[in-house]
């Protein structure tokens, strides 16, 4: 079985630990993962509910391909309502947690309530129980998780933990699991910490058994390999140089968002890049990238493995900082870069890995620091406030910023509030670059107009994993549009939201769709899977999912008027590259979008559609 | 005339050593000279020459042999790529 056909429930409150049987008639409906976690998070959780109350619940969710031998295979994800957006939040991860929580025999953990201490969660198979972590309290990822398979005396258990920010109530802080992967955006890890929940360790001695068809599921497990093999993208592309040789391609194109947006280009765009990740440094000789990694099960192997050059200002005297670790990825390497203005290979790496020590999300934390810096350029903050010059390009601010916010010190507490509460405090909301509350990634909206409608409407607030328009506008996946025009894009935003829900909740990479489209998918879904898997019902699922999470949000107090985007992206236009002069035409797409969803024009799905899905 | 080649990921290694540390050549070229003749000057697997641009703005593959590059223009080459 693709499923194991188990739910661990755990309540914090009263500490116990129960098994349920997956209600398998939903996840005929909604799958596994994204889907089906998300339908049991709206039907039990109130969507008006404080994100930090014990009232709000938390559920890690595996697909049912997790843990199987489908290429990508092991990716689990997150569910609760956002502690930075209010919003429904899905983060989803990969490494190796989420295979062992389908070995240890889960579908899905849900954890409700809130302890009256700190405790970690400890599975192994079937036995599950809260333990104590107040000596974990305080700690930061990478210490619980060493404490953690030391105490169960087992290299192997596989870990995933809050660090301090997650304590310290930084509302964009993740759940990293494996040392430096991480369910990372919209606070999902600060839902956790209010919850008193530091940690989950996993051991599971099962595998996965009892496929619907084990060998048409590894014919075509083995089928959908090779077109990630035979792909150019994910066969030699990513493998070779990860997410970060986009940083030149979006530069050149003029999407660059530079300084909290000021800008669509960064200057020093080439230094933070890909190909100077590969160079040997004049100062040691050694290149920044080590390495590339892969996830469990994965054939594309996109991880960035990095050394940082030990005698960067950054981490003199720290040698604790100077082995190989995760490296930049392009989310990443924009957000505490270009999005600052600062231009410093090393200072980047140092900032990412304290995001990943600490647990919290760098897109939202980089993008937070360059809101800070335009404000700091306008007068409004002093360096007697942030606690030093902190002008765009300081390499110094961001490496310090970084720590602050990690430790919960000083303007790093404010830091550690995001970009929308942050503005809001300092009279400038307008300069905040977020929907919803959550920061952007790394496109901009002038310069990629599908990428403004897919930020403007992404159930989680801003967000480029929702749909991925960037594949088709900028790299012709599957086929080529032009990113410059507004039309289409209505279409094109939809089809992707609800192919990319089916990704997500199936237990595999959304990277994978660089090659495969859902008929690559489907082949492998309906043989693991009992039921018949069929290309319209797997469209059906996603478009479903989407609706219900839409839903979730307008229930929860959203409306039409945010699915927006700061005035900035509507009203000044791109100064330079092949956007020149172009503003985001959001108001134009945006009424499209709600009619090709079959949702009025208050973006609120009519009955039909609701009716169509089954909702 | 006076244009701009850059080359990124693995065609770095089609760049002359000392133009690799930025990704850019800077040439002087005769009036009239497309994508598809920089391409086939410089060697370049047709296979990997995958996204090309001019000034940023993606010139389709039918396209390469008659779009002409101006003075100033710069025309920069990607294999097939991708990120998140």
């Amino acid at each position: 079985m693709a499923w194991t056909r188990k739910i661990l429930r755990v309540d914090l409150t009263n500490g116990t630990c129960k098994s349920e049987p997956l209600n398998m008639k939903l996840a005929q409906e909604y799958l596994g993962q994204r889907g089906l976690a998300t339908k049991y998070f709206v039907d039990e959780v109130d969507p008006k509910v404080d994100p930090l109350s014990p009232a709000n619940k938390l559920i890690m969710a595996t697909g049912p391909l997790t843990g199987t031998p489908a290429s990508t295979g092991g990716r689990y994800s997150v569910i609760t309502k956002g502690a930075l957006t209010g919003a429904i939040a899905c983060s989803n991860s990969g490494g190796y947690f989420g295979a062992e929580m389908k070995f240890a025999g889960w579908d899905m953990i849900i954890f409700e309530g809130k302890s009256p201490k700190p405790v970690y969660l400890s599975v192994e198979d079937d036995k599950a129980e809260l333990r104590d972590a107040s000596h974990l309290w305080g700690k930061t990822v990478w210490q619980t998780e060493e404490i953690i398979k030391k105490s169960h005396q087992d290299p192997q258990v596989r870990v995933c933990s809050i660090g301090r920010s997650g304590e310290n109530g930084v509302l964009y802080a993740c759940i990293v699991n494996d040392l430096h992967r991480a369910a990372g955006r919209s606070g999902v890890g600060t839902v956790m910490g209010s919850k008193n929940l530091k940690a989950v360790a996993l051991r599971g001695t099962r595998g996965v058994a009892g496929m619907k068809d084990a060998k048409a599921f590894m014919k075509a497990a083995t089928a959908a390999k090779q077109v990630l093999k035979d792909n150019a993208v994910t066969g030699q592309g990513l493998p070779a140089f990860g997410t970060q040789v986009l940083m030149n391609v979006i530069n050149e194109m003029g999407a660059l968002p530079t300084r909290n947006h000021r800008d669509v280009q960064f200057e020093s765009a080439r230094k933070i890049s890909a190909e100077a990740m590969a160079e040997k440094r004049p100062t040691d000789g050694k290149s920044n990238l080590v390495t590339n990694a892969a996830c469990f099960g994965c054939t594309i192997a996109c991880g960035r493995v990095s050394k940082i050059d030990a005698t960067h200002f950054s981490v003199v005297n720290k040698p604790e900082y100077w082995g190989a670790t995760g490296g930049l990825e392009y989310e990443a390497a924009w957000a505490l870069g270009a999005a600052n203005g600062v231009g410093d290979l090393e200072a980047l790496t140092f900032a990412n890995m304290i995001c990943n020590e600490d647990g919290y999300d760098p897109i939202s934390f980089g993008a937070t620091v360059g809101a800070a810096m335009e404000l700091y350029d306008l007068g409004i903050l002093t360096k007697e406030q942030i606690g030093m010059d902190a002008p765009f390009g300081s390499a110094e601010a961001l490496c310090k910023l970084a720590e602050m916010t990690a430790r919960g010190e000083g303007f790093g507490k404010e830091l550690g509030l995001g970009s929308k509460r942050l503005c809001a405090k300092y009279g400038k909301p307008e300069l905040s670059m977020s929907v919803k509350g959550q920061e952007f990634p790394a496109y901009d909206s002038r310069g990629i107009q599908g990428m403004g409608l897919t930020y403007a409407t992404s159930n989680r607030g801003a967000c480029h994993l929702r749909s991925y328009t960037v594949a088709s506008e900028v790299l012709g996946i599957p086929v080529k549009t032009d990113p410059l025009v507004t039309e289409g894009k209505a279409d094109l935003v939809k089809a992707f939201q609800d192919a990319t829900s089916v990704f997500d909740s199936a237990g595999v990479c959304v990277f994978t769709t660089f090659a495969w489209t859902l008929a690559d998918l489907q082949p492998q879904l309906d043989a693991a899977c009992e039921g018949d898997w069929t290309m319209e019902k797997l469209a059906l699922v996603g478009e479903r999912i989407w609706n219900m999470e839409r839903q979730f949000n307008n229930a929860a107090g959203f409306t039409a008027k945010d699915d927006d985007l700061p005035p900035r992206l509507k009203t000044e236009p791109a100064k330079t590259g092949p956007a020149k002069g172009l503003v985001s035409g959001i108001d134009k797409m945006r009424p499209e979008y709600y009619k090709v969803r079959g949702w009025d024009a208050n973006g609120v799905p009519t009955k039909e559609t609701l009716s169509r899905l089954g909702l | 005339m006076k244009v701009a080649l850059k080359l990124y990921a693995t065609l770095s290694d089609y760049l002359p050593a000392e133009a690799r540390q930025t990704n850019r050549l800077d040439l002087e070229v005769e009036p009239g000279t497309t994508p598809a003749m920089m391409i086939e000057r410089y060697a370049l697997p047709q296979k990997l020459c995958h996204l090309v641009l001019i000034d940023g703005v993606f010139v389709p593959p039918g396209m390469r042999a008659t779009r002409t590059l101006e003075e100033g223009e710069v025309l920069a080459i990607w294999p097939p790529v991708a990120g998140g």
